[in-house]
C-alpha cells in the first residue's frame, strides 16, 4: 500500500509538469490543445533515442523539451496563420506526430533498461548521501515494513517541478506573460494594446508543449521505455489533474493556481493507484477511471450547487407560507 | 497628424447585400484636434473608426498618421499609434486580471514587451497616481480583479488604459452608449478632462447631439458613407441642434431620422 502510493507520488510529480503545460493552454490561453497526446510521446521518443545513441541523459531531456516546443509552435501556426480551429489544429498535429514519433524511434518501442538514464545517474549520486537510510529508518521506526528503494527520484523531482512552477509563475507576471494571459480573456483588447496576439499564441502553445514533452522524456526514463502509444488519453489526465486541483485548492493567484495543478496531478495518480487496487479492476480500466474522475469533478459541484439552491428556495417558500398563515390567523 | 485620403469600402460587393459603407472619405486632423462625429445609424461612423485602427482594410485610399502610411501595418502594430475605447465596457479590459495587471499590459502599448516583471513597485506608484485622476477610488483597488468592477468603472479604466501612454490618435466609438445616464455623464466629463489635459488628437463618435456640440473644436456629420457637414472653431461653438437638423435637411432634402439620436 505505502509502496504503491509512494510510486504514485513519484510519477505524479512528473506528470505535474505535463499538467502545468495543459494548464497553460486550456486555462491561460483558452486554447484546448490536443497536441499534447503527441508531444508527450515526442518527448519520450527524443529522450530515449538520444540516450540510446549515447547522448547524456540531461542533454537528452533538454532536447525532448525543445522538440515539444517546436511541435507546439507548429500547432500555434496552424491556428493563427492557417486559421484552423484550435481543437482541429491540435488533432492534426497529434496525428502527424504519431508518424514523426515512429520515425524518431525507428521502431514502435525503445527500451532503456540497459541504458543509463537521468534517474540511474541520480540514484548513484544519491546513495552516497545516506538520506535514504535516514528516511527509511524513520519509516521503519513508525512500523512500516516495506520501504522504498530510493527517495532520490521523489525528492529531486519535487525540487525540479517546483523550479519549473516558479519559472512559470514568474513568466506569467512578465510583460510578455501578462499579454499572454489577457489573450485567453480578451484578444481584441490585447490587439488594441499593440501586442502581437498570433506570436503570443504560437509561443504560448510552444511553451506548453515543451513542458509536456519534458514530462514525456522523464516518464520514459522513469519507466525505462518509450512507446508510440504512451500518450493515449493524456489530455484527459491533464484535465483531471487541473480540475481536481481547482476543486480542492484555492486558485486566486497564479502562484496558487499552478500549485493547485501540481497537487491535483499527484492526487490524481494516488486516486488511480488506489482504484486499481480494487480486486476486479485491471490496468486497462485506468482510462475509464480517469474519465469518471473528470466527469465526477465536473458534475458533482453542479449537482451540489443545484441542491443548495433548491433548499434555499424551499426555505424561502416555507417562510412565506408561515408569514401568510401568521397574518391570516391575526 | 491623421490624414484620410479617398477612403472607400464596400461590404458584400456583388451580392444583394452590397453596402457602400464609406464613399470617398477625405479628412485631415490637426495636432490636438478634438472632433465629434455624428450621423444616423449605419452612416459608416464605426466603419471609419475601424479603418483608422486597422481592424478593417479599405478597398481604396490611404491612412496616414504622423506622415507615416499605415495601411501596410497589421492592426496590432497600428495600435502603437492609435488608442481605442470601445462601446462595450467588456471589450477594453481583461476581467480575470487585476487592475494593476491590466494597466501594465496597457503601459507596454508603445514599448517592446520583454521578459521582465510587468508590475513593479515603481510602476505601481505611477498606476496609483494615474488612477487617482479618475476620482472614483480605483487607486485603492489595484489588486482587485477587473471582472468585479461596474460597467462605468471598467469604462473609466479603459479610458485611462488607452490614454495614459498618449497615442497619436484617440478613437472613441460611442464609448458611453452602454452606460446608464449618470455613469455616461461621468465618463463624458472624464473624457473631456483627459483630452484637455493631454491634448490628444481625438475622434469621438456620439449619438448625443448636444454632447457633440458641447465637446471638441470640430464636428462632422456623416450620412450614407459620406461626410456631409464639417464645422469647426468659432462657427461650431455657435451651432445649435436646430442648425444641425436644418443643415441635414438642406443637404439631404429629407428629415434627419434616427430613433437613437438624443437631441439634447
Ligand atoms: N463587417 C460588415 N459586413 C457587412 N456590412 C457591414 C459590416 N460592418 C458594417 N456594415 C454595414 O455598413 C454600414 C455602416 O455601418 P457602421 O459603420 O457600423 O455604421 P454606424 O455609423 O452606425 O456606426 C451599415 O449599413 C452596416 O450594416
Ligand atoms: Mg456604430
Amino acid at each position: 500500500m505505502f509502496i504503491s502510493i509512494f510510486g504514485a507520488m513519484e510519477s505524479g510529480i512528473i506528470y505535474a509538469i505535463m499538467a502545468l503545460g495543459v494548464y497553460l493552454t486550456f486555462r491561460i490561453l483558452d486554447f484546448p490543445d490536443l497536441t499534447v497526446e503527441g508531444s508527450f510521446v515526442t518527448g519520450a521518443a527524443v529522450a530515449a533515442s538520444s540516450i540510446v545513441n549515447g547522448i547524456p541523459p540531461i542533454t537528452a531531456t533538454i532536447l525532448a523539451a525543445f522538440a515539444g516546443f517546436i511541435a507546439g509552435c507548429l500547432t500555434g501556426v496552424l491556428h493563427t496563420k492557417g486559421k484552423i480551429n484550435p481543437l482541429l489544429a491540435g488533432i492534426l498535429m497529434m496525428t502527424a506526430l504519431y508518424s514523426i514519433n515512429l520515425r524518431i524511434m525507428g521502431q514502435p518501442t525503445i527500451s532503456l533498461l540497459q541504458e543509463t538514464t537521468l534517474f540511474n545517474q541520480l540514484g548513484s549520486l544519491w546513495s552516497a548521501t545516506g538520506i535514504d537510510a535516514f528516511l527509511n529508518n524513520i519509516l521503519s521506526t513508525i512500523g512500516l515494513e516495506q520501504l522504498p528503494t530510493t527517495w532520490a527520484i521523489l525528492l529531486v523531482m519535487i525540487v525540479i517541478t517546483i523550479i519549473i512552477k516558479l519559472l512559470t509563475d514568474y513568466f506569467l507576471k512578465t510583460e510578455v506573460g501578462l499579454a499572454l494571459r489577457a489573450i485567453g480573456d480578451n484578444k481584441k483588447m490585447v490587439r488594441s494594446l499593440s501586442a502581437n496576439t498570433d506570436l503570443l499564441i504560437i509561443f504560448g502553445v510552444g511553451i506548453s508543449n515543451a513542458l509536456v514533452a519534458t514530462a514525456g522524456g522523464l516518464i520514459g526514463q522513469l519507466g525505462g521505455f518509450a512507446d508510440a502509444n504512451m500518450g493515449l488519453g493524456l489530455i484527459v489526465i491533464g484535465l483531471a489533474s487541473i480540475i481536481i486541483g481547482e476543486a480542492l485548492f484555492s486558485t486566486k493567484t497564479i502562484a496558487k493556481a499552478t500549485l493547485a495543478v501540481i497537487l491535483g496531478a499527484i492526487i490524481y495518480r494516488i486516486i488511480v493507484t488506489l482504484a486499481l487496487r480494487i480486486d476486479f479492476m485491471e490496468t486497462g480500466d485506468m482510462k475509464m477511471i480517469t474519465a469518471i474522475i473528470v466527469i465526477a469533478a465536473l458534475v458533482i459541484p453542479r449537482v451540489l450547487q443545484a441542491r443548495k439552491e433548491n433548499r434555499r428556495r424551499q426555505q424561502k417558500r416555507a417562510q412565506l407560507d408561515q408569514q401568510l398563515r401568521g397574518s391570516s390567523d391575526a | 497628424m491623421l490624414k484620410l485620403n479617398n477612403i472607400s469600402i464596400t461590404f458584400n460587393e456583388g451580392t444583394p447585400d452590397e453596402k457602400k459603407a464609406l464613399d470617398n472619405i477625405n479628412l485631415e486632423l490637426e495636432q490636438g484636434d478634438f472632433i465629434t462625429v455624428i450621423g444616423s445609424n449605419g452612416a459608416g461612423k464605426s466603419t471609419l473608426m475601424n479603418v483608422i485602427s486597422g481592424n478593417l482594410m479599405p478597398d481604396l485610399g490611404d491612412v496616414v498618421i504622423d506622415g507615416e502610411p499605415m495601411l501596410h501595418l497589421p492592426e496590432y502594430k497600428r495600435s502603437a499609434f492609435v488608442g481605442r475605447v470601445f462601446q462595450d465596457p467588456m471589450a477594453g479590459t481583461s476581467p480575470s486580471m487585476t487592475i494593476e495587471e491590466n494597466l501594465a499590459i496597457a503601459y507596454s502599448r508603445n514599448k517592446k514587451r520583454r521578459l521582465r516583471l510587468g508590475v513593479t513597485k515603481q510602476r505601481k506608484g505611477m498606476f496609483k497616481e494615474q488612477l487617482k485622476t479618475l476620482n472614483i477610488g480605483l487607486e485603492n483597488r489595484l489588486t482587485a480583479k477587473v471582472g468585479l468592477l461596474s460597467g462605468g468603472e471598467r469604462q473609466a479604466l479603459s479610458l485611462l488604459m488607452t490614454t495614459f501612454t498618449e497615442p497619436s490618435i484617440l478613437l472613441l466609438d460611442e464609448h458611453t452608449a452602454a452606460l446608464d445616464p449618470a455613469r455616461a455623464a461621468l465618463i463624458t466629463s472624464l473624457t473631456e478632462e483627459v483630452v484637455r489635459n493631454s491634448g490628444l488628437t481625438t475622434l469621438m463618435v456620439t449619438h448625443n447631439m448636444q454632447q457633440a456640440l458641447d465637446l471638441g473644436n470640430r464636428l462632422i456629420m456623416m450620412d450614407k458613407g459620406q461626410i456631409i457637414f464639417d464645422v469647426r472653431g468659432e462657427e461650431k461653438s455657435r451651432l445649435t441642434i436646430e442648425d444641425l437638423l436644418h443643415a441635414f435637411k438642406r443637404i439631404r432634402g429629407i428629415q434627419f431620422e434616427d430613433d437613437r439620436v438624443v437631441l439634447g
